[in-house]
């Protein structure tokens, strides 16, 4: 694995990358720096505008903007994006289905010291409910990058989830091709699959290598777009191996252990077993005792694993 | 204004009077209080100030209207219909299952709607963004949002109206619909939004106060509205809750509920009086 580098780095270096490519503003609620749509701002200064911290605003002014054509990268932390700006998201992007790029960073557990306040772990539930809505959260910055070029070439809402830790970089393969709602088979596998999203990919790569240490083969998928989710991705994994174990950096309810159970329950019921923040807020911490404390690591997924395999009918 | 042009605007906020009763009614439901406050500033508008096309109802230069205040639609679809947006016979299908007219504005599904809006405090942003598109694409079109003073309860309109202020957007012109009554009662009452003048002048508007039925007033206020450099413009419009219908007038119940066919019978031999 190469240099470690946060999603939410990917994200601003992109927008500059694509700026002459594609015909785009951005908005940001006093927080570029640490959005780095900062990146954005110094390059193109005419085509960036600051809402201040008015998050619900941004939301309606960026769906006013792209009613006349524009398309939008509206950015702030996930938690504002998602929740505090949930209804303007809903009512003034979702409903009329405007051309608005939802950049959110810092979801997750993985803000840190920051604590619970800031930690959303409920974004992709919520945004997963918005009729129309695509919802994608990219496993590195070659993802997240290609994340932010797919959005620009998909018609509507879009929701992009960024973390600020940096991550290990698991996708810079020259064959690697970002292909929107189909997940990504990342590893071969017969006795469970391992369903990952965001930052638990590359945990999910690990915990594979562990389990193959205790005879047990495991398949692990990427799921970057979890929605649409690619269904049949799902139903072949769930008829060949088996049992699932999901894994995200999210509330176990609602995200993609919720879409992969809904969508392997109606196709192919099998086993699933969610790795996540188990229904409870996050807490102040550096990153990696936080994901011990929650359970976000290699060896959880691996004990989720075994049980999955113990499961099997 | 010479007196045709004056004519030709009370014959068409009548009509518009008469959409709104005919929607209503035949919907059963629907805010018909505040359509007919606004029924003279949206003639005013549509038939005199804005530059729209029926024919072609997205064309990019034309100005743009939001309905902040979305559950008025019954007085915007009259007002498009009589404009010849759509046929006036379909103002009888609001709010009913498979119509293009919706509780409140669509506009993905009602030819002349610039904005879906009506949760309030929503539109008065959206049409904030327009008129700044408008800046970033050196267009010169105008953009134009009817807020209530009740919805300027919510918080969002403050942002807007400092966003607005911020990005200097003197293409913006805010019509803050005054009929001085909402759902529990005065907006004294619930939660006073007064002195609503000098707010928006802290905010960075310019503040024009009208009556809001008058039209030789209304055009004294959008005229100048046009002159202002530098700054959104906000109108504020003093007007009557239930104008024209003389039983509904200034009365809370007509906030939102329709006429029934015996005051749908009365509501239509007065406006056709």
């Amino acid at each position: 694995m190469a240099d470690k580098i946060a999603t939410r780095e990917s994200y601003g270096a992109a927008l500059v990358e694509l700026a002459e490519k594609y015909d785009f503003v951005v908005m940001d609620a006093d927080l570029a720096e640490a959005t780095k749509t900062v990146k954005f701002k110094k390059a193109y200064p005419a085509r960036f505008f600051d809402c201040g911290i008015a998050e619900g605003n941004m939301m309606s002014v960026a769906a006013g903007i792209a009613t006349t054509g524009k398309t939008v990268f509206a950015s702030t932390f996930a938690m504002f994006a998602a929740g505090r700006a949930f209804e303007q998201v809903r009512n003034s992007i979702g409903y009329p289905h405007l051309n608005v790029k939802i950049g959110a960073t810092h979801a997750g557990i993985t803000v840190g010291e920051d604590g619970a306040t800031h930690q959303c772990n409920e974004d992709l539930a919520l945004m997963r409910t918005i009729p129309g809505m695509t919802v994608v959260n990219p496993s590195d910055a070659v993802e997240a990058k290609a994340a932010v070029e797919a959005a620009l070439n998909t018609e509507g809402p879009f929701y992009l989830r960024f973390g600020r830790y940096a991550v290990p970089v698991i996708n810079d393969n020259a064959d690697y091709r970002f292909e929107l709602g189909k997940g990504v088979l990342l590893a071969e596998g017969s006795d469970v699959t391992l369903v990952a999203t965001g930052i638990m990919v590359a945990m999910a790569l690990e915990a594979k290598e562990l389990l193959a240490a205790e005879g047990i083969s495991a398949r692990v998928i990427n799921i970057h777009t979890i929605k649409p989710i690619d269904r049949e991705i799902l139903e072949k994994a769930a008829a060949e191996t088996g049992a699932i174990v999901t894994a995200e950096e999210h509330n176990v309810i609602g995200g993609l252990g919720s879409a992969v159970a809904e969508a392997v329950g109606e196709i192919c019921p099998v086993p699933v077993l969610r790795v996540g923040v188990k229904d409870t807020y996050g807490h102040s911490g550096t990153v990696p005792a936080l994901l011990e404390a929650y359970g976000l690591t290699p060896s959880a997924i691996v004990d989720a694993a075994k049980r999955a395999v113990s499961m099997k009918k | 204004m010479e007196q045709l042009k004056l004519n030709a605007l009370r014959e068409a906020a009548r009509k518009i009077r008469v959409g709104i009763i005919e929607g209503t009614h035949a919907a059963r439901s629907g805010h018909p209080g505040g359509s007919l406050s606004i029924a003279d500033i949206l003639a005013y508008l549509y038939f005199e100030e804005m530059h729209v096309d029926p024919q072609d109802p997205r064309m990019e230069e034309r100005d743009r209207f939001v309905l902040s205040k979305g559950h008025c639609a019954p007085a915007l679809y009259a007002t498009l219909a009589e404009r010849g947006f759509f046929p006036v016979e379909e103002l009888t299908t609001l709010r009913k299952l498979g119509s293009r007219l919706q509780g409140h504005p669509d506009m993905t599904l009602t030819p002349g709607v610039d904005m879906s809006a009506g949760s309030l405090g929503l539109g008065i942003s959206a049409a904030a963004g327009m008129a700044l598109a408008a800046k970033i694409d050196g267009k010169d079109y105008r953009v134009y949002t009817v807020v209530g003073d009740g919805e300027s309860e919510e918080g969002q309109v403050w942002e807007a109206s400092m966003f607005a202020a911020h990005y200097k957007l003197d293409n913006l012109c805010v019509i803050v619909d005054w009929n001085g009554l909402q759902i529990d009662g005065s907006v004294e009452e619930v939660m006073n939004p007064t002195p609503h003048d000098k707010k928006l002048e802290a905010f960075g508007f310019h503040v024009i106060s009208v009556d809001g039925h008058d039209f030789d007033a209304l055009k004294a206020a959008f005229d100048e509205a046009k002159t202002v450099k530098g700054k959104p413009t906000a109108i504020i419009a003093k007007t009557v809750k239930g104008k024209g219908v003389s039983f509904m007038e200034n009365k809370v119940n007509w906030h939102g509920s329709a006429p029934n066919d015996e005051q749908y019978a009365a509501a239509l031999a007065e406006l056709n009086a």
